[in-house]
């Protein structure tokens, strides 16, 4: 009526619900999926497996590749949440750098296959676990921005504990391994994908700050 | 018909297309400044409900109005509305949301004064004490919306989303009922002063449409006003929407509503009967400024937001337009009734 499309435009949100809620559900699967590559790569190297769920975790990455440029797509041709609208896609671009970070990690693994001695499994497991942990969190908070901003803080409160637990955990295998008896090259390739794998934390941390304010802004 | 009669009807006409470009912003500029609703969709609601207002609940304000001063040759009414016209337009030109109703008592009072005519000083006094309540009880209708509806989204799970397309009905059913009561409210402006000298006769077709002569009047008036909000009202909605304090889009939807239940109320007859049944006192009916309205609901907001976001600077110099404005439009009457009836030898009252 008017060229006020009701109908269609209660089907356009449902749409961009689901995709949103899509594109949430692929940065925690991906980092479900990276934490097994990890294990897997400790334990048998490359295998075929292991290319396997690399090759899932490239799928899951052009999937939200996708649903990001749909979403604004729709956001600006339909003028929705004309007040929120910038920081929507902003964060969305700021979750898809996450998930491509997972993503080259697991390029690294595959293309650098770097050689992690036994005694370094067990620390850089946990690093890893605390680094899905810290998404984990990130992806509720996400979650509360969009439904319930009076979580937000709560939620963003345990993505800056897991940034600074996976802090601590960087520091403590990066001295590790600085003080093997590994050559020097070693020591550096090592070091090199623990602090990748560490830099995860720091995106997800910042953009759990940018959420704090952006619910800040989406209150009446 | 004669053509002169046109020519003065015209001075309404002309009036209720500057009431349209300037005041009828009042009702969707929240939504069209926040980007909520395209100006064209704005534009076509306001237009249609503004007529239905106008030609349904119209007769109240304009009897109001009619007390205040009653015009009584066509000239003379064709004066006063093309002084008031011609002050609203200047004051658009600079893009503030003046008030067509305190350009149309100037005009009035303008007329009573050349003619010598004596202004029903009761009736001024309570128009003018409409206008001072008016933004106040937005203001407050405002503040207890606004503290009632933040309460409600604070414990409600709303996606950001579904919160955005509810807002957006919202604001369009808001629009529509303001548009509805500024059309109810504000018509006296446009046509009130025709009213006692109608050149129109009723019109009864097999007792399914009967249309009285100030209906007709009503119609066309309404007409003139949705003309006024299609062709001129995008930079006002802009100033509205924007300028005084950045609105979040529910907030627009509260200043909006709060706009429209002053003006509902300032024109219903059936709340002013229904509260004289119960024994208390009557509201009354008077044409209230639309604009004072909505910068009461805006400001509203703004003190409970803390103030600090609240640009003084535009409500004061909107403020100071009201002032300006009657005495304009008074002055303008003055001068046109002169030339009518000294220039174009024209009968301006009797």
């Amino acid at each position: 009526m008017f060229g006020f499309k009701t109908e269609s435009l209660f089907g356009q949100t449902k749409q961009l619900e689901r995709e949103i809620d899509q594109f949430v559900d692929i940065l925690s699967e991906v980092g479900l999926v990276f934490k097994s590559i990890v294990s897997l790569y400790l334990n048998n190297g490359n295998s075929d497996k292991f290319d396997g769920m690399v090759e899932q975790v490239r799928g899951m990455e052009s999937k939200a590749d996708k649903i990001t440029k749909e979403v604004e797509r729709t956001l600006y041709e339909e003028t929705l949440i004309p007040d929120a609208r910038s920081d929507v896609l902003r964060l969305l671009e700021h979750m898809d750098e996450l998930i491509g970070m997972y993503q080259g990690n697991c390029y690294h693994f595959s293309i650098q296959k770097p050689d992690f001695p036994k005694e370094f499994h067990r620390d850089l497991i946990s690093l890893c676990e605390t680094v899905v942990n810290c998404v984990e969190s990130l992806c509720l908070t996400v979650r509360s921005f969009f439904r319930d901003t009076k979580s937000v803080r709560d939620d963003a409160h345990k993505v800056t504990f897991y940034e600074k637990e996976s802090d601590i955990q960087f520091s403590s295998l990066a001295r590790k391994i600085f003080d093997s008896k590994l050559p020097l090259d070693q020591k550096m390739h090592l070091r090199y994908f623990v602090e990748k794998i560490d830099r995860i934390c720091d995106q997800a941390e910042d953009i759990a700050d940018e959420i704090q304010i952006y619910a800040i802004k989406r209150s009446i | 018909m004669d053509l002169t009669i046109i020519v003065f009807l015209l001075g309404g006409l002309f009036l209720g297309w500057s009431l349209g470009a300037n005041d009828a912003a009042n009702v969707f500029g929240t939504a069209v400044g926040t980007r909520m609703i395209r100006f064209q969709t704005a534009a076509i609601v306001c237009g249609i409900f503004v007529i239905l207002g106008a030609v349904i609940s119209g007769a109240g304000t304009t009897e109001t109005l009619g007390k205040l001063g009653s015009i009584n040759a066509l000239p003379g009414a064709f004066a006063a509305c093309v002084a008031a016209g011609l002050a609203v337009y200047l004051m658009t030109k600079f893009g503030l949301p003046v008030s067509t109703t305190q350009a149309i008592v100037g005009a009035i009072v303008g007329w009573n004064i050349y003619t010598g005519s004596s202004t029903n000083i009761q009736v001024l006094i309570t128009i003018i004490s409409t206008w001072v309540l008016c933004p106040i009880i937005a203001g407050l209708i405002a503040m207890f919306l606004f503290t009632i509806t933040k309460r409600i989204l604070r414990y409600n799970t709303l996606h950001i989303l579904r919160l955005d397309a509810y807002t957006r009905l919202l604001l369009l059913l808001a629009g529509a009922f303001g548009a509805y009561s500024l059309g109810a409210n504000n018509i006296a402006n446009v046509m009130g002063v025709f009213v006692p000298i109608s050149p129109f006769t009723d019109i009864n077709i097999m007792n399914i449409l009967y249309l009285s002569s100030a209906g007709q009047l009503f119609l066309l008036g309404g007409i003139a006003i949705a003309v006024g909000v299609v062709t001129y009202s995008k930079k006002v909605m802009l100033t509205v929407g924007s300028d005084l304090l950045r609105l979040s889009p529910v907030a627009a939807f509260i200043v909006v509503i709060s706009h429209s239940i002053v003006l509902f109320v300032f024109a219903s007859q059936g709340i002013s009967n229904f509260l004289n049944s119960i024994n208390l006192p009557s509201i009354p009916l008077v044409p209230v400024s639309s604009s004072q309205a909505i910068v009461g609901a805006i400001i509203g907001i703004g003190i409970l937001k803390g103030g600090k976001e609240v640009k003084w600077g535009i409500a004061g110099r909107i403020a100071l337009g009201w002032f300006i404005l009657p005495v304009i439009a008074a002055l303008i009457a003055f001068l046109s009734l002169f030339v009518l009836q000294n220039i174009f030898n024209q009968t301006i009252s009797f």
